[in-house]
């Protein structure tokens, strides 16, 4: 479904959108304190978009190095050029321990290998650890949010899920009841894992270390329980030193979520005696995406989720209208890059307000790449309705004062619209809500030769 | 100095009043205003919906049109801003360096070049301010609440230093309206929601006019508000100024 139609769907709930909206803009407004807390906010964002644009310059020395510290410390290293080959190594790994089952904390990274599934189907027993990723996990449902997976579902349908699930007892809702019995029941999960999952928020190439921020502890609590931690980074994630965390730890959980830190920010460096760390490398499409001239500073991404929070589309049409594990703002600049004509709405589900530019820590042009973006699809040949419509027409009318000044009188309105309305095929997508402005008598133009130029 | 006045397309055919409103308060800034013939359009509806490339007529019409005017003044941030950013390559020269460098939006112009940041009028009402996103986050004639540092409006501060004007607080000062050109029938409901939302925020503030400085994001709101009968009133700030100055 495209995103327009899916938006329209989850519009019709209109209790539901409001609450939506304001739960998210709840979050933006957080975001606002802190950042007003820290004077030298803006110094911050430039540094943090710096250091990434270096880092990804040099992406493949910082690797290299990455790569030989992380392997000094004792770590496992793994490369995975893809999806495939992220999902086999994981499930290699477990399969060589004889272990059946993987305790995870919360990883966009395996949503976009769509590893769950794969690991489910070779009959690996996958826990999500993280409240909200377990309650979709149960739902058999997707991520609507990249920070707050659970973000589209109120408390009433998630005791209705855990009563049905975790036996909880009927009609109570109070979430610290709910959350209570999500933790007694991950704790068994916790107590017999032995492969633990997780994702990586920083990895360090000066030391070969990694770094995970989370606020439930839940990515601690499977990993030091398990004998195996498995971490899955995208190579994107790279910084090049120790310090540099000093920059994204201020400014992520502020972004986020509005907190001045998330409750949990753990260090990994190497295993503890008698215990094994992996990690793994992905790309993905990364390389290929840090190629392109005009797209390439996407990929400085720290998943915040604050471009979702304050974009006022997302807040009104819902995650799941993007039909990508990675909505929103940023999700529209990265998808058109894995198939341009399957996403070829996503650059257009925006006003191009700016406002997920202002808001991103490490200041990527979104709303300047969503625009970018629009023009490859015009340029490929994915907008399906430019056949139909006099849109180049246009284009030639405006180019010349002769033709604008036959059609304008008659065409005024449509001159601008009719595009839009022939896309529809009818005549009332702009008047469906609105009403059309009353035609003047006269244009401006007209009124001037009358007025000021008589000549 | 020269200044052409550089009047969009849509505020041509379909708001000539806030023309004539741009017009008569330049004139009565005293600045000598040249509207050359034959204008058009800046190219934005093609060049939004991924047709840059087709706009390089409309753009040449523009360049050969505005290339001997000193400095041009449009009352769009909109328009100004596709201008400044969005002119194909191909026409990248000397003509477009000049202009490119001297166009400006109306109050930027009235008070980076006029330096006037206070004027001489009345307005008795309880005014919200449509901060519109192009002026605001792309041309920065404002901070916008995402944005750490001191709050400035050039559009507000010229509507504030009119007498009895009462500039109403918002929820959300800064949110989209929700136009966004295209975007307004591609993406209908949510645009639609937006704009809903953004007159709630008004209203729920006892604002009697919604001030802005795109027609365009005001034309939408208008359409909203003729259509559900609600007491709200859109005006341009050339409008405002125009009139708050007789
Ligand atoms: S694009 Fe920027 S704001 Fe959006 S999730 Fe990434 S870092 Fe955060």
């Amino acid at each position: 479904m495209k995103h327009s139609q899916a938006a329209k769907v989850f519009l019709k709930n209109a209790p539901r959108t409001q609450w939506h909206d304001k739960a998210l803009w709840f979050a933006r407004e957080k975001r606002d304190i802190q950042k007003n807390q820290v004077t030298e906010w803006e110094t911050l964002r430039d540094h943090a978009s710096q250091i990434k644009e270096h880092a990804l310059s040099n992406l493949d020395d910082y690797l290299m190095e990455f790569e030989q510290n992380a392997i000094g410390n004792g770590i496992v290293v793994h490369w995975a050029s893809d999806a495939e080959e992220h999902n086999r190594i994981v499930f290699n790994i477990l399969q060589k321990a004889g272990v059946r089952k993987l305790v995870k904390s919360k990883s966009m990274l395996t949503e976009e290998c769509r590893m769950n599934p794969y690991l489910e189907n070779k009959g690996i027993e996958v826990i999500e650890s993280d409240l909200g990723e377990r309650i979709i996990q149960l739902d058999k449902q997707e991520p609507s949010h990249i920070v707050m997976p659970a973000i589209h579902m109120k408390k009433e349908e998630i005791g209705k899920l855990f009563e049905k699930e975790l036996h909880t007892e009927t009609g109570n809702n109070d979430p610290q009841y709910l959350t209570a019995a999500a933790r007694s029941h991950l704790r068994k999960h916790f107590l017999s894992a032995e492969v633990a999952l997780t994702g990586v928020n920083f990895a360090i190439a000066e030391t070969g270390g990694f770094v995970v921020c989370t606020n439930e502890g839940n990515a601690d609590m499977g990993v030091h329980h398990a004998r195996i931690h498995i971490a899955s980074m995208g190579i994107e994630k790279l910084i090049p030193k120790k310090e540099h965390l000093a920059v994204f730890i201020r400014l992520l959980a502020r972004s986020a979520t509005g907190q001045p830190i998330t409750n949990y920010t753990s260090h990994f460096q190497k295993p503890e005696k008698g215990k094994e760390i992996h990690i793994i490398l992905v790309d993905n499409g990364r390389s290929e995406h840090l190629g392109e001239e005009k797209f390439w500073r996407a990929l400085k991404c720290i998943r915040c989720g604050a471009c979702m929070n304050t974009c006022p589309v997302y807040r009104r049409s819902g995650g799941h209208s993007y039909g990508y594990t990675i909505p929103g703002p940023i999700g529209s600049i990265l998808t058109p890059k894995i198939d341009l004509k399957q996403f070829a709405d996503l650059p257009f589900a925006s006003s191009l307000c700016g406002s997920c530019s202002d808001v991103c820590p490490v200041k990527i042009d979104i709303h300047e790449q969503l625009y970018q973006w629009r023009q490859e699809v015009y340029e490929h040949g994915h907008l399906s309705w430019i056949k139909k419509t006099g849109f180049r027409v246009v284009g030639k009318i405006l180019a010349s004062p002769r033709l604008y000044g036959l059609t304008g009188t008659i065409a005024r309105f449509f001159l601008i619209y009719a595009p839009g309305f022939l896309v529809y095929n009818r005549m009332n997508t702009w008047g469906k809500s609105r009403d059309i402005p009353t035609l003047p008598r006269q244009s401006f133009q007209e009124w001037y030769k009358e007025n000021r130029n008589k000549s | 100095m020269k200044v052409g006045l550089f009047i969009p397309c849509y505020i041509d055919q379909l708001y000539p009043c806030v023309g004539i409103s741009t017009l008569q308060l330049l004139e009565k800034l005293g600045v000598d205003v040249e509207v050359p013939q034959n204008q058009t359009c800046c190219g934005q509806p093609l060049a939004n919906s991924g047709l840059q490339k087709e706009t390089i007529g409309i753009s040449r019409h523009f360049i050969n049109l505005f290339s001997n005017c000193d400095t041009i003044v449009s009352p769009s941030g909109s328009c100004v801003l596709q201008i400044k950013e969005h002119v194909p390559k191909e026409l990248h020269d000397e003509k477009y360096s000049h202009i490119k460098n001297n166009i400006y939006e109306l109050t930027e112009f009235i008070t980076d070049i006029l330096k006037i940041d206070e004027l001489d009028g009345q307005f008795p009402y309880r005014v919200g301010l449509l901060q519109s996103c192009h002026s605001l986050r792309g041309l920065r004639n404002g901070k916008s609440s995402e944005l750490a540092g001191k709050r400035f409006s050039k559009s507000g501060q010229l509507l504030s230093s009119l007498k009895d004007i009462k500039l109403v607080d918002l929820d959300r000062p800064d949110e989209c309206c929700g136009f966004g050109g295209t975007f307004s029938v591609f993406e209908e409901a949510v645009s639609v929601q937006m704009g809903v939302d953004k007159i709630k925020d008004h209203l729920s503030h006892d604002a009697e006019i919604i001030a802005g400085t795109d027609m365009s994001c005001l034309m939408h709101l208008e359409g909203l508000i003729n259509r559900n009968r609600q007491l709200l009133k859109v005006m341009h700030i050339a409008e405002i100024l125009n009139t708050a100055m007789t």
